[in-house]
């Protein structure tokens, strides 16, 4: 019972039974369906629309152009607003766009009776379109004489942050003798969500209000956007989250939500549902940031890292959404992982194309930071020929760090314990041994990569949650959060959170699921690493005063004397006349200390006698004819603490170098993530992020065509996550120290397993075939080009033929 | 075009129209309420609609509902006891920790009933293909493959003995 | 739900044949994996469609009197992995289809549609191609029987006429006798893939079980269309199964038999690779077998 307990999913049996209902699942009957109409240009001007022939299509209701929308441009991202004008979110789209910025850009959408005729009305709308050169990167988006994208962003650069740490420049530091200096290139790719659920929401209107049923992980911030979008006040809208089917940071993007309120509008308030394809999720929603870095770094013969330089070029898209929040996030794990001994210079730039726009994803810049550090200290260990396991016990951050900017800390370290459970488990001297020398045509190595993660956002933004609970009349609780469950397990281990506070077992802990901004209290809701740290204060606060409004009304109840002596001690020292007066005036003093809940029992607290059931209590409180109470807490917890969360990824791999497939032979993560609250799920969610970034490593990656920006997989087929079979078995560890920050001793743990797993890869692959690959994913035609470059494998080179796979 | 069709859904014969463009997820989902068959990609890529026809696994997104004529239909809301109690498969799904965002959750617990509808006993790389046509993106399948590995050699057991 | 101008349930093939003669836009469907994806993606959008689905004279696979095996087009992929005479006598098309897309997808495709969609990619083609399996189709006029290997003339086109079904896929005795075979589908993931490179063998070898007396190589993905490579196979034809040169006449040979483009799913280069790795690899895999004598009859 409590935190630390593997207990089953509150809502497991809902989802194993498919009684759990998810957005579409709830829409009526009657609706109207909306159909987003997107350009087949990448970059100019929507300059008409014939819709004669659209119009004419049966069951069509309405079409609405990017003619038609209010002239407001609005942010999207999922981040508290901030009431600082300086550091609010770039305001850059509207409803629907005229000016044309990517691909299947928004400029119209039909409104129709049915799927069918709404579909066949997209189909005959004409766009006359006035067309600019497509510019898919950041190099050429910031060349003079480029197309401008957004009028406020001249010379399409939307940030440009810079910051040097030590003295000097990396050029004066480079200079010393017998330094070994690299100088490189890294790419990481746009890859997608993919959550299963798609975008989908529906909206009606109710008492002059608009009401939206969304699949989104942030209910309080879509109201708040959507009032933005539209222009009208906050409390005419209503926002409604009910079951989630994923969302890893896609859907902490405000997606659809303002143009379905809008088109509800145009209907004349009746519902209307707008839910994307699985092509319009892949191709017009989010991406994770493709980077460029540009980077060099020094490393002293004794393995000691001396210095690096780096340009990062964060390629945005067509709109900013969480813009340079990406970056400036990656900057920081340069810093953070490694602390130079002379000089880190960095600078990073973020920068409009004509590419899907890039959002939040699981990790939020970090991914691709860490693949660079990551990559960097392997190539840098092998400059010096020292192993790279040591390397980063050399160099990586130590005990006692604290971010010399956001003064962020490690408030519980276990970074190093987590190196060396890995290296056990994986045998790590043995194989780097004996995978030495090979020289077959199918070789095999091991390689790691660690990393370090912030909880939540302070001090860069706002920390705040709240939390109601209810007691029922059977002295159970409902309990509500602001915070959402989106799959990743939030609402059981608020539940165990709730019942270590309070005392009343899980088993009669009732948590609101559903978010619904008309009466659930305010969160910011599901991103970061966040809601066990941020929003389990919330459950504890409330908790703590939640239990003393109960203990106060049983102190009543009982007649306890005033003060907080032991009982028993003062019994009957105020009996006789107005001993009711008396008890309630104790209430209010602090004879309830002497009193506690376990078990759904009040307890005294010093002997552990049990004196009144909760259930008699609650009964009593309501409907009492003397003083009848409806115990309730509401507390908001305003975070003003974060803390460094770590860890590292093992991998042993085989490369079948003629065909160019990579084979996960092991694979570990081992993580320093405080106390956990729920080990089960906490296994449970490090197994999903490490899939998630074999994806990453090995086969996902959206394209576009070169010439036209159109994109060439947006589909489950030719975009490929990984499958059962693609999937190793999944090995996972634990560091779990008491993060004195945490709430019960925890800290960040959900986007931390999909970091460190690319780089782990490219290692072992580094280490297997001597081949530095320094792009993501290690796709087998980027294998086998650079394998037949090489010489090692293909018709040119003689020492090898096919079929040979002895390793 | 609205055409009657007789099938029989979790066991109980259903007559009802239809239009004859309807996949079977349209019908399931939207004339007969079973919400737990998903939909996610509508061209069977990623699995979440999948129910049993005649006892095989199909995405239900790419079935022309016409073609159900006469069959023998299965979703999750059939599995459950009549006192609503959970079936072994679901139980293990719950126990091993093998459901998160719950979207994909329906969809492998029918192939589930296929796979262990056999009575067969399969190793671990086996259930991976088997589990193959499913996209899920929170568990890394770890979990599901856990819980499918209990409830096939609970079954090989079960039938073993008998 | 799909957007169907027309749907017709055919009862036998002849209803089907004459639905279709009566409707010159018509589209036939079977299992519907294909069809339906192509009216959602809008290239068959507002299309009539002919069913052919459930017509149990088309499913099941039969043995004839004189050994030639009859699969029936709309037997699903499923059934033809489990059925009782393929895993007997031809378990490498068992094998071959049991790589198409996913579970779900092997219990509604069909080896009929598979084939006539006429795409490269098909995993059944290229295998079909190493058993000379024999098409018949059924039409207006009657049925006209064409070898699998001339039924191909075009990227998504096929000698199929407008009204005309496929009937049967026949392997006659000769061409599955003493044959061992193997089919290396290579895809970026191990399931739920389309062929970057299909490779089929099938091979016979002498009664001493040294030298090689048939030899046939299939690709799919390695040009517009599915492929034999003959010469190849003559060149090999004879050759000790030791002969060092073995494995390097077959990789040359099909390298250079082969015509795959570039597209942004891999480039030729890269597929070209694939042709010379997988040539050797899956004629090892079927030449192991048959020197094993495991499996086939």
């Amino acid at each position: 019972m409590g935190v630390g307990s593997s207990k089953n999913r509150v809502d497991a049996w809902e989802k194993v039974t498919g009684q759990a209902k998810y957005t579409a699942d709830l829409m009526p009957q009657n609706l109207y369906t909306a159909k987003v109409v997107h350009s087949t240009i990448a970059n100019g001007w929507v300059k008409s629309f014939d819709l004669e022939e659209a119009l004419k299509v049966p069951g069509v209701v309405k079409i609405v152009t990017c003619f038609d929308v209010p002239d407001i441009q609005f942010p999207t991202p999922g981040h508290p607003w901030s009431v600082e004008k300086a550091h609010q979110d770039i305001k850059d789209r509207k409803l629907l766009n005229r000016r044309v910025r990517m691909y299947g850009d928004d400029i119209a959408a039909v409104i129709a009776e049915d799927d069918i005729a709404a579909r066949r009305a997209a189909d005959k709308i004409k766009v006359e379109y006035e067309e600019y050169p497509v510019i898919l990167d950041p190099e050429a988006s910031m060349k003079e004489g480029a197309p401008l994208l957004h009028e406020e962003k001249p010379g399409n650069v939307i940030a440009h942050t810079s910051f040097v740490l030590g003295d000097g420049s990396f050029e004066e530091a480079a200079c010393e003798e017998g330094l070994a200096v690299i100088e490189k290139e890294y790419r990481t790719q746009p890859v997608q969500h993919c959550h299963i659920e798609v975008p989908v929401s529906y909206a009606y209107m109710e008492k002059g209000r608009i009401v939206i049923v969304t699949s989104t992980q942030i209910p309080h911030i879509v109201r708040r956007v959507v009032s933005q979008a539209l222009g009208i006040p906050i409390g005419q809208i209503r926002v409604i989250k009910p079951y989630i089917g994923g969302g890893f940071g896609n859907k902490q993007d405000v997606l659809y939500e303002p143009l379905n309120a809008f088109l509800c509008t145009q209907a004349g308030g009746h519902g209307v549902r707008l839910e994307l394809s699985r092509e319009e999720t892949l191709g017009c929603t989010r991406v994770r940031h493709a980077f460029t870095w540009k980077i060099k770094g020094a490393v002293r013969e004794d393995g000691t890292l001396v210095a690096r330089k780096y340009e990062a070029y964060s390629n945005q898209g067509a709109y900013a959404s969480h813009a340079h929040a990406i970056a400036a996030n990656a900057a920081n794990i340069f810093k953070q992982l490694y602390q130079d001994e002379k000089v880190l210079e960095s600078d990073s730039y973020t920068v409009y194309t004509n590419l899907m726009t890039g959002g939040a994803m699981r990790g939020y810049g970090i991914p691709q930071g860490d693949f660079v550090t990551e990559c960097v200290a392997d190539d840098l260990a092998r400059a010096v020929g020292m192993d790279p396991l040591e390397f980063r016990l050399k160099n990586c951050v130590k005990e006692g760090y604290k971010d010399p900017h956001l003064g962020i800390a490690f408030h519980s370290y276990g970074l190093k314990a987590c190196i060396e459970k890995g290296r056990e488990y994986i045998r790590w001297e043995e194989k780097r041994k004996a995978y030495e020398n090979q020289s077959g045509p199918v070789r095999r190595g091991v390689g790691m990569a660690i990393f370090n993660y912030k909880t939540g956002v302070y001090p860069i933004s706002l920390e705040t949650s709240s939390c109601r609970m209810v007691l029922n009349q059977d002295g159970s609780m409902q309990l509500f959060m602001g915070a959402t469950e989106i799959g990743q397990g939030a609402d059981t281990v608020f539940t165990q959170m709730a019942a270590e506070i309070t005392g009343i077992t899980e088993d009669r802990i009732h948590i609101e699921t559903v978010q619904d901004t008309d009466t659930t209290p305010f969160d910011t809701g599901a991103y970061a690493s966040r809601q066990t740290y941020v929003s389990g204060k919330a459950v504890k606060k409330t908790g703590e005063l939640f239990k003393q409004r109960i203990l106060e009304y049983a102190a009543f109840k009982l007649k306890l004397p005033c003060g907080d002596m032991p009982l028993g001690e003062e019994k009957n020292a105020e009996a006789g006349a107005g001993a009711s007066e008396a008890a309630e005036a104790c209430a209010e003093s602090s004879a309830w200390k002497r009193l506690d809940i376990k078990e759904n029992q009040v307890i005294d607290k010093a002997s552990g006698e049990v004196l009144l059931s909760l259930a008699a209590l609650a009964e009593e409180a309501l409907y009492s004819l003397e003083k009848s109470v409806h115990i309730t807490a509401e507390t908001t917890s305003h975070c003003k603490e974060n803390s460094f969360a770590s860890g590292v990824c093992f991998a042993e791999v085989e490369v079948d170098m003629p065909v160019g497939k990579i084979r996960i032979l092991d694979i570990i993560n081992v993580h320093d993530s405080g106390k956990l609250i729920n080990p089960s799920l906490a296994k449970a969610q490090v197994h999903g992020g490490m899939s998630m970034g074999i994806g990453y490593a090995l086969s996902e990656e959206l394209l576009v065509d070169e010439k036209t920006g159109r994109p060439l997989n947006a589909n489950l087929l030719d975009y490929k996550i990984p499958t059962a079979m693609d999937t190793p078995n999944l090995h996972t560890d634990f560091v779990e120290m008491d993060d004195p920050t945490g709430p019960f001793g925890n800290k960040a743990l959900g986007e931390p397993p999909t970091i460190p797993v690319a780089p782990a890869i490219r290692n072992a692959v580094l280490h297997a075939t001597g081949i530095a690959f320094d792009s993501l994913p290690l796709s087998p035609q980027k294998l086998v080009e650079r394998f037949m470059k090489e010489g090692m494998i293909g018709a040119e080179s003689g020492k090898l033929k096919g079929g040979e796979t002895h390793v | 075009m609205l055409k009657i069709i007789t099938m029989t859904v979790n066991g109980k014969e259903t007559e009802l129209a239809v239009d004859d463009r309807e996949a079977l997820l349209d019908t399931l989902r939207n004339r007969l309420g079973l919400t737990s068959v998903k939909r996610g990609c509508e061209v069977g890529e990623c699995g979440a609609c999948t129910v049993l026809v005649d006892g095989e696994a199909i995405d239900s997104c790419i079935y022309l509902t016409m073609w159900a004529e006469g069959k023998h239909i299965m979703t999750v809301e059939g599995l459950k006891g009549r006192n609503g109690e959970l079936s072994p498969i679901q139980t293990a799904f719950v126990e091993e920790a093998a459901v998160q965002c719950g979207f994909c959750t329906p969809g492998l617990i029918m192939s589930a009933v296929e796979i262990v509808g056999t009575g067969k006993r399969y190793s671990r790389e086996e259930l991976k293909k088997l589990i193959s046509g499913h996209l899920c993106r929170c568990t890394g399948y770890e979990n599901i493959l856990n819980a499918m590995e209990r409830i096939v050699e609970e079954t090989y057991r079960t039938v073993n003995r008998e | 739900m799909y957007d169907i101008e027309k749907y017709y349930q055919a009862k036998d093939v002849e209803d089907a044949v004459r639905a279709l003669e009566e409707d010159a836009d018509a589209v036939v469907i079977s299992g519907g994996s294909d069809v339906l994806i192509k009216i959602r993606e809008g290239k068959l959008a507002g299309c009539s469609l002919v069913s052919i689905h459930g017509i149990p004279a088309l499913e099941g696979v039969r043995m004839e009197a004189d050994g030639t095996i009859v699969i029936g087009p709309a037997t699903t992929f499923s059934h033809i992995t489990y059925d009782s005479v393929i895993q007997k006598y031809i378990p490498a098309l068992g094998w071959a289809v049991d790589q198409v897309g996913g579970p779900q997808i092997r219990n509604i495709g069909t080896i009929g549609g598979n084939v006539c969609n006429g795409v490269t990619s098909a995993d059944s083609a290229a295998l079909l191609f190493t058993l000379n399996a024999v098409l018949e189709l059924t039409g207006p006029k009657g049925t006209r029987e064409i070898p699998v290997a001339e039924f191909y003339t075009g990227p998504g086109r096929t000698l199929r006429e407008h009204a005309e079904i496929l009937t049967a896929i026949k392997i006659t005795r000769e061409n599955y006798r003493g044959f061992y075979g193997h089919y290396t589908k290579y895809g970026k993931r191990n399931a739920m893939e389309i062929a970057t490179l299909g490779c089929a063998v099938h091979v016979k070898l002498s009664a001493d079980n040294m030298r090689i007396s048939e030899f046939r190589l299939g690709f799919g993905v390695a040009a517009p269309t599915p492929i034999r490579c003959f010469k190849t196979e003559e060149t090999v034809k004879g050759m000790a199964v030791t002969d060092p040169e073995l494995y390097e006449k077959i990789q040359e040979g099909a390298v250079s038999e082969v015509t795959p483009r570039s597209s942004w799913r891999a480039s030729r280069e890269f597929r070209l690779q694939l042709v010379r790795e997988l040539s050797v690899r899956t004629a090892k895999e079927a030449i192991e077998k048959a020197s094993g004598g495991e499996a086939d009859a």
